[in-house]
Formats: C-alpha cells, sequence, structure tokens
C-alpha cells in the first residue's frame, strides 16, 4: 500500500446549521495544510467537488429536522466507522430547536404568512421540520460541542480519534474555568450567566470577554448535584432558576423534561 | 452538429458554496427546455422562534443564522434593536464596530477567491491539490485569511458568533497596544494583498466574458465606501431611506424554487461587492481604486463573474479603511465604556441595514413593552441575488450548449460561485418543494 491510500478518510457533512462550524476548519489557517498531510479529506462540500463511499471519520454538522434530512444521516452512519457531532446543533439541535415550542403550521405562518396549503402539500422539503440533535436519529461516538466549535479542541479530538482513543469531554462548569483566569464573576457587577451548569471546555470564552455564558456546550451531566454550588449560594441561586432564565441552546433539556413527565 | 444532441445536467448539492443548492439544465437541439437554480437546504425558522426573546439575546440568536457573515448579522440585529428601542452609541462604538464588519468582509471574500473560486481557474476541485502546485500562492492567501480572522478576534472574542457586540456597544474592548499591532500587520498586508492579486490577474482571462445588464443595489454615503451605515441605493432610481425597505426588496416566492426571491424595477437585481463596486467606487481608498484599475474594472461593469474581483478590490479598501479608523481611535483615545446600559424599555419597531460580504442585509424587529420581540424579518443578501443567478442562468446558457458537458456544468457553476451565495442565510427561514415535470 503506498503512503497516500493508507491515509485515514476523512469526511465532512451539513445539515441545518450556520455552517459556522465547518468554517472553524478553514480557520484552522496553516494548520490545515499539516492536517491534510496526514488525513485525506475525501468529502466536504462547502470546499471541495469530489465525493466518497467510505469513511474513517464522518463530521456532522447541524440538527436534523426532515425525514429526508434523517434518510441522508442514516447513510452517512452506514459508510463511516466513526461518527463525530460537530457542534451545538448536532449535539444538542440548536438555537434552531426553539421554534418547536410551536407547532409546524404556526411556523409556517409566522415566516411565510401568504404562503398557499398547495406549495406545501406533499412536500417532503416541508415534512415535520422539528429540529433534533445527531444522536436521536443515529449512534454517535463522539462530540465535540459549543457553538461554534472551539478549532483546538477539534485538532485535539481528531488527533486523539486518529490513535484509537477518545478524549474525554470536560464535564465541569464553565466557573472552573473562568476561576482559573481569575476572571471578575458576572454575578458581582449585575449580570446573568449559565456558567455554574454549563459544561466547561471553551476556556469560558464569552465571560473572559465581558458577557454571560449561554451553556451553548450544554449542561454538565449532573447540574444539581454538580453544579459551583459556592456561586450559587453567594448569589442566592438554583440549578433550576439558571435553567429556566435562558434556554436558546438548551431547549433539549426543556422538551426531555416534558417527555419525561408525560412518561 | 453538436446542437442536435440533447443535454441533461442536474448538479445536486453545488460544492464549493455555502449551503445547498441545485442546477437543473435540459436541452435538445439547441433549444434550451428547462434551466434552473434550485435551493435544497432545511428551514430553520427564525423569524418564527425570535418571538418572546428579550432584546439582549437578539443579536446572538440571528447571528446564528451564518457562520460565515455571523459578524454583519449581529451588527444589523443591533442596530434594529437599538433603533427599536431607541438605545444610543458613541463615535467609538461606531468606529471599533467598523473593524469587525472589514474583519468578516476580509475573511469571506479571501476565502472566496482564494479557497472556491481559484480551483476553477485552475481546473482542480479543491484547494487541496493547490497546496502541493502552487505552496506560496496558498500560503499568502491562508496568512490574509489568518489576518482577517484575527482582527475579528481581537475585536469580537471571536470571528464566529461575536460576543463582545452587545446593543449599546461593547462589553469588552481591545487595549491601544494591540490596535497598534494589527495596523503594522494590516500595513504589512499590502504587499502581499498585491501579490496575490497578481497571481488572479495572470487567470483573470478564465473568468467567462459574459454581461447582462441588470439593478445594482447597496447601501451607499455621501461621504464613505458604505458598508456599516447609509442610505439604499440603486444604480436605476437613486437612494432611498433603509425605513422603505420593502418596497425596494419585494419578497416573492416563485414555484420553481425555493427561497423567496426578491426583484425592485427590473426582473431582477444583484447585490455585492460588485453591486457595492458599481454605485460606490468613486470612494474607495487609493489602494482599492489603483487596483480596480489594474483589473479594468469600472462602473457600471455588468459581468457577475467580476464580483470575485470585486471582492479582492474590497479586501484591499477594508485593509486600508482599518488602517486609518486605527489611527483615528488610537488618536481619540480609547474609553472603556463597559458600564452596564440603563435602557428605558418601551415598545417599538426598528430596522437596520448592513452591507455585508454578500450584499445589503436588513434585520427588522417590533418589540413589547417589556423589550421582547414579537416580530421579525430579516432579508438576506444571497435571497436578493437568487433571481438574478436565474436570470444570468437563462442568458448565459445558450452560449454554453457548443461546449462539452463537463464544461457547460462548469460554466453554470462559475457562475453560481460567483455571487459567492450563502444558502444557510437565504434559507434560514423557508424552502419550497420543487415541482418535479
Amino acid at each position: 500500500m503506498t503512503k497516500k491510500q493508507s491515509k485515514p478518510k476523512i469526511a465532512f457533512f451539513d445539515f441545518a446549521s450556520c455552517e459556522g462550524c465547518q468554517l472553524q476548519i478553514a480557520n484552522l489557517e496553516e494548520t490545515i495544510i499539516e492536517v491534510a498531510d496526514v488525513v485525506e479529506v475525501v468529502e466536504f462540500r462547502e470546499v471541495m467537488t469530489e465525493k466518497a463511499e467510505r469513511y474513517d471519520i464522518a463530521f456532522i454538522e447541524g440538527s436534523i429536522s426532515r425525514p429526508i434530512d434523517e434518510k441522508r444521516l442514516k447513510n452517512i452512519r452506514k459508510k463511516t466507522k466513526i461518527l463525530v457531532a460537530l457542534g451545538t446543533c448536532a449535539h444538542l439541535g440548536g438555537v434552531q430547536r426553539l421554534g418547536n415550542q410551536w407547532s409546524i403550521k404556526e411556523n409556517l405562518k409566522e415566516v411565510y404568512p401568504t404562503a398557499k396549503p398547495a406549495d406545501m402539500k406533499n412536500n417532503e422539503f416541508f415534512e415535520k421540520p422539528r429540529h433534533k440533535a445527531v444522536d436521536e436519529v443515529v449512534s454517535v461516538d463522539y462530540v465535540i460541542p459549543g457553538c461554534p466549535i472551539d478549532r483546538t479542541e477539534f485538532i485535539r479530538v481528531v488527533v486523539a480519534l486518529l490513535h484509537g482513543n477518545k478524549p474525554p469531554i470536560p464535564d465541569y462548569p464553565v466557573c472552573v474555568e473562568c476561576k482559573k483566569k481569575e476572571n471578575v464573576c458576572l454575578f458581582t457587577i449585575g449580570k446573568f450567566c449559565m456558567g455554574p451548569i454549563a459544561r466547561a471546555g471553551c476556556g469560558a470564552i464569552c465571560p473572559s470577554h465581558g458577557n454571560e455564558c449561554e451553556a451553548c456546550r450544554g449542561y454538565i451531566s449532573h447540574p444539581h448535584k454538580e453544579a459551583q454550588i459556592d456561586v450559587l449560594e453567594k448569589y442566592g441561586l438554583s440549578a433550576k432558576e439558571i435553567m429556566d432564565r435562558k434556554t436558546m441552546y438548551t431547549y433539549r433539556y426543556v422538551e426531555n423534561e416534558k417527555q419525561e413527565e408525560e412518561a | 452538429m453538436s446542437t442536435s444532441k440533447e443535454i441533461s445536467i442536474i448538479v445536486e448539492h453545488v460544492t464549493r458554496v455555502e449551503g445547498h443548492g441545485n442546477i437543473v439544465l435540459n436541452a435538445k437541439n439547441g433549444e434550451i427546455k428547462k434551466i434552473q437554480w434550485q435551493i435544497s437546504e432545511a428551514p430553520r425558522f427564525f423569524e418564527s422562534f425570535v418571538r418572546n426573546r428579550p432584546y439582549y439575546e437578539l443579536s446572538h440568536i440571528t447571528s446564528r443564522i451564518c457562520g460565515i457573515c455571523s459578524i454583519g448579522h449581529a451588527l444589523a440585529s443591533l442596530k434594529a434593536t437599538e433603533n427599536a428601542l431607541k438605545i444610543p452609541i458613541s463615535s467609538q462604538t461606531e468606529h471599533l464596530r467598523k473593524l469587525p464588519l472589514h474583519g468578516e468582509n476580509m475573511q469571506s471574500h479571501i476565502l472566496h477567491v482564494g479557497y472556491l473560486v481559484a480551483p476553477d481557474l485552475y481546473r482542480v476541485g479543491s484547494v487541496f491539490p493547490l497546496i502541493s502546485s502552487a505552496p506560496e500562492t496558498v500560503k499568502k492567501i491562508v496568512s490574509l485569511h489568518r489576518l482577517a480572522n484575527e482582527m475579528s478576534d481581537l475585536i469580537c472574542g471571536r470571528t464566529t458568533h461575536p460576543i463582545t457586540l452587545v446593543p449599546g456597544g461593547f462589553s469588552a474592548i481591545p487595549s491601544k497596544n494591540k490596535l497598534n499591532k494589527l495596523k503594522t500587520r494590516l500595513e504589512k498586508s499590502l504587499p502581499v494583498c498585491s501579490e496575490v492579486a497578481n497571481v488572479i490577474l495572470d487567470n483573470v482571462d478564465k473568468l467567462p466574458d459574459f454581461s447582462r445588464e441588470t439593478e445594482y443595489i447597496a447601501l451607499t454615503d455621501k461621504t464613505e465606501y458604505a458598508l456599516y451605515d447609509g442610505k439604499i441605493g440603486s444604480t436605476d432610481t437613486g437612494t432611498h431611506s433603509v425605513e422603505d425597505y420593502e418596497s425596494i426588496v419585494n419578497e416573492f416566492i416563485v414555484p420553481q424554487s425555493t427561497a423567496k426571491y426578491c426583484k425592485h424595477r427590473r426582473e431582477s437585481y444583484m447585490v455585492g461587492a460588485l453591486a457595492r463596486f458599481n454605485l460606490n467606487a468613486s470612494l474607495l481608498h487609493p489602494k482599492a481604486k489603483a487596483l480596480a484599475k489594474k483589473f479594468k474594472l469600472s462602473p457600471i461593469n455588468y459581468n457577475p463573474f467580476m464580483n470575485n474581483i470585486a471582492q479582492i478590490v474590497e479586501y484591499v479598501h477594508s485593509v486600508e479603511d482599518s488602517i486609518h479608523l486605527i489611527d483615528m481611535m488610537v488618536d481619540n483615545g480609547l474609553n472603556r465604556e463597559d458600564k452596564p446600559l440603563k435602557i428605558h424599555l418601551s415598545a417599538g419597531r426598528g430596522i437596520g441595514a448592513v452591507e455585508v460580504p454578500r450584499g445589503i442585509l436588513f434585520h427588522d424587529y417590533t418589540y413589547d413593552n417589556n423589550g421582547l420581540c414579537t416580530k421579525a424579518n430579516c432579508v438576506i443578501p444571497t435571497n436578493q441575488n437568487h433571481n438574478n443567478i436565474q436570470k444570468d442562468m437563462e442568458a448565459f446558457t445558450p452560449q454554453l450548449l457548443e461546449k462539452p458537458k463537463d464544461e457547460i456544468k462548469l460554466n453554470l457553476e462559475m457562475l453560481v460561485r460567483a455571487y459567492d451565495p450563502c444558502i444557510s442565510c437565504s434559507t434560514h427561514y423557508l424552502d419550497v418543494r420543487f415541482i418535479d415535470e
């Protein structure tokens, strides 16, 4: 086998998303040239024309909404050894999951008031546009959370996966990283923050720039038990209060809770 | 003769563009039966789900319409919110906001010309083969891309989905020292820009020679090459107030395609770098002007493929203007301005218009007395271009029919790519079925 043939085959696929996570790959700048040296990028529609039949690693960006998208995703799953959910849309369903609060009909009416019912009837592009995470449709081997993903985390994960390892995803609150950076706690200056229950790994990038954490990486595994207790106590907050205040990226948990209540 | 052949081309999910679009061509005996530009992106319904969200979340949510122009979306969103809630901003904030807008334009333009269009000029499928065949040029392109991104990183905290841009100003601002360092790097990039431009100039004859008269629409301003603010300008009808945007864009639906289409006076119009150039070329900075001359680009140019060249010209203009902005801010002294804003909430509607890489972008919000959004409308540049792409295809295809099928396909794809379409943006709300014949 020549060296070229033995390179692992990597592919990128996008579903409902802003494609900002793929953009982070382009934003690796010179590093992407090094990456291209050790792997073979076989499919990446946003930047290349070629297509392939088999992949070692498939990265999935975007939420999964319609039956045609589910079909496409299941087909990718069949063709890849490892499947990675890339970014918040693939991990949790993205901001667009907020649209699930309304019926499909209500969404269509709000966004497109003059649409004729005939245009939507028997229309696979319009069929059940409910946004879901990738792992609600197929099995997922690894998740790189974040809106957008962190470029350096992406490289770390790719290197680990290529060596047959699965690097652990941080499972502690953003507060831990924020304190390490010696940032002023946003609660002390009267701002709100989801840091005490949000999953770290971003380097507390938003609070470090004076903006609240919005939990784009989701909650830690046990937010009620393992939240940043000292911060919650100091400002008289509960994990639940933080969850209720902001749901931009976390509507998946709201849906889960509703389902549990119904069951 | 070759015109007696039957040509059937379906390009599903055109590559090297942002989002999912298709090209369908059917021709027989030299007669075109069908030529269509179609969109198949999944709908996300932003305008629906921003309802009931508080004003301070809006720019963070709507920046997620598009990863490539997230800064432009955030700024259009903030301008709409600030207009609706009557939140004032300082001149420092305006200057500082213009920097990442330049950064994003530079990033998007160099990504498009360098990574997505250049492979067509070399007849390869992606930028990857160019890494080994033209390593020096690729490295220069990468360095210009890096500069653009680091500029946005510095001002916004990160280049995609900006953190520091908030209603009323900034949650954090860069130090004077860092701005000066950025200025030095911008100055050093100008010769690199020229070198990359020369490589493109050597290959510019590979861009198809095709022109079709159309209307061009962009923000316009008397004092500067408008990007952050201005009035709506048209090559056909002069200037209009931003508040009248709905009567300019006239969104409508056509059964054979997906996203909403737009038209103004003619059957279609174009937005983006070429439209801005056609309306505002006299206000470009000197080096950008000189570069346009080198490419023989002068207003009004009706060749959509020259949009690629207008993007290179704009990259240089943005570098020059950023240097000018930094000088001005450093001279004036930077104020921290990071006190939490006291906003008096009252119901209202506001419109924000900004030029983003692909053209003029509108956000239009209505808020209730509690600062919750009750109604939103976002009109995206690529939506405004879909109709023009379709009309260009109809006019361009007859010129191509004598060519081999692969060449026809390549030329049509190059036409779509010239517009640098951003389909995620354009279908942030809607998708309609194509009716199969």
